[in-house]
């Protein structure tokens, strides 16, 4: 039963989603509101984190077989990509390694600054 | 060679795409090499037997819609590696933030540029414009501003699969080496399927790149609307 009630909680955080990305005409997907509502509960203590915990890390484990369907759909659309090849490689792999770089770079400089910043103050 | 048994099955495609997925990971850890990416391979060995069987695409799609209509959950339940980081987010918002918000002002300026360089219209721009982040967001983000929402799709997941396959070796290449920029770098870039990866990596890594795939998406969103009419 337990891991049929953590399904169910699951499922009906899915369900809110869903009725606030279909009534909020932002284009945020469901999902991303589902993100916020889980986080929201459990971080104010109404969904204590035993409530999901295995379901949820069996879900987050397994999350990468979830993009195989929609990827294999490019074999519908290849007539299209394969006309600008060069184009669509380009724009698929080098803003995604230049983003990759810049806010790494920019996380790690900052972090480092403010534990420079807090070292300084304990000395 | 076509398989009229497949349109009677209803569990080929769940199989071959879980069999060629674990196939994958086996190569992997075999052989060591990044390019053996369990999600590459899976893609890669599912659409060849497709394409030799003959079998259509929305046939096979329809067959594993029950592994896509799992994503919604398990994209929510990002929030419990999230919720378990939770002191060091705190600790480290500041940097994590600027970090994301500069990845997505570099995303818009890299494809700007290949947009001027490439001399393409509006509706190849706004296509591009909201690449790296989640195809949820992304796909509709595109559409309603005038794109072509299936391609925007295809170059999302391919964004994240770069992400995914050549994050570590990246990450080393650059001495980015903190577990909280490592994250934002993966997820930034590369959202869901980028985390995927950020996720072996570590607890923390996973929990940043979780949280940059949401933040990264609403200030492309913001950005989107300021950026569309440039092109």
């Amino acid at each position: 039963m337990r891991f049929l009630k953590q399904l169910l909680i699951i499922l009906s955080i899915s369900l809110a989603g869903e009725v606030l990305s279909h009534y909020i005409p932002l284009g945020i997907p469901a999902s991303i509101y589902g993100m916020v509502i889980m986080f929201t509960l459990l971080c104010t203590g109404v969904l204590k984190l035993e409530s999901v915990r295995e379901v949820g890390k069996f879900l987050v484990g397994i999350m990468g077989i979830m993009f195989v369907p929609a990827t294999v759909g490019i074999i519908d659309c290849w007539d299209v990509v394969s006309g600008s090849i060069w184009l669509y490689l380009t724009v698929v792999l080098v803003p995604t390694v230049i983003v990759m770089a810049v806010s790494g770079f920019t996380a790690q400089a900052l972090g480092r600054m403010k534990r420079g910043v807090k070292g300084q103050n304990e000395s | 060679m076509s398989l009229e048994f497949l349109s009677s099955s209803a569990y080929w495609a769940i199989v071959i795409s879980l069999a060629s997925y674990i196939l994958g990971d086996l190569l992997r850890k075999r052989l060591k090499v990044a390019i053996f990416n369990p999600i590459l391979v899976s893609v890669i060995l599912t659409s060849v037997f497709l394409l030799l069987t003959g079998t259509e695409y929305s046939q096979y799609r329809a067959g594993a819609s029950f592994l896509s209509w799992l994503l919604t959950p398990a994209t929510i339940c990002l929030a419990i590696p999230l919720y378990e980081q939770l002191s060091v987010l705190k600790s480290n918002r500041l940097a994590i933030l600027v970090g994301i918000l500069s990845g997505v002002v570099t995303s818009f300026l890299c494809v700007l540029s290949l947009a001027m360089l490439f001399g393409l219209g509006h509706a190849e721009y706004v296509t591009l414009l909201p690449k790296s982040i989640t195809t949820a967001i992304g796909m509709g983000l595109s559409e309603a501003n005038g794109g072509y929402g299936s391609i925007t799709a295809v170059l999302i997941i391919l964004s994240g699969i770069v992400g995914n396959v050549a994050s570590p070796f990246i990450l080393r290449t650059l001495r980015i080496t903190d577990p909280v920029a490592r994250g934002v770098a993966i997820g930034t870039s590369s959202h869901a399927i980028g985390t995927a990866k950020a996720l072996e990596m570590g607890p923390v890594e996973g929990a940043v790149s979780s949280l940059s795939i949401v933040v990264a998406g609403v200030l492309t969103v913001v950005e989107v609307l300021i950026v569309r009419n440039l092109i």
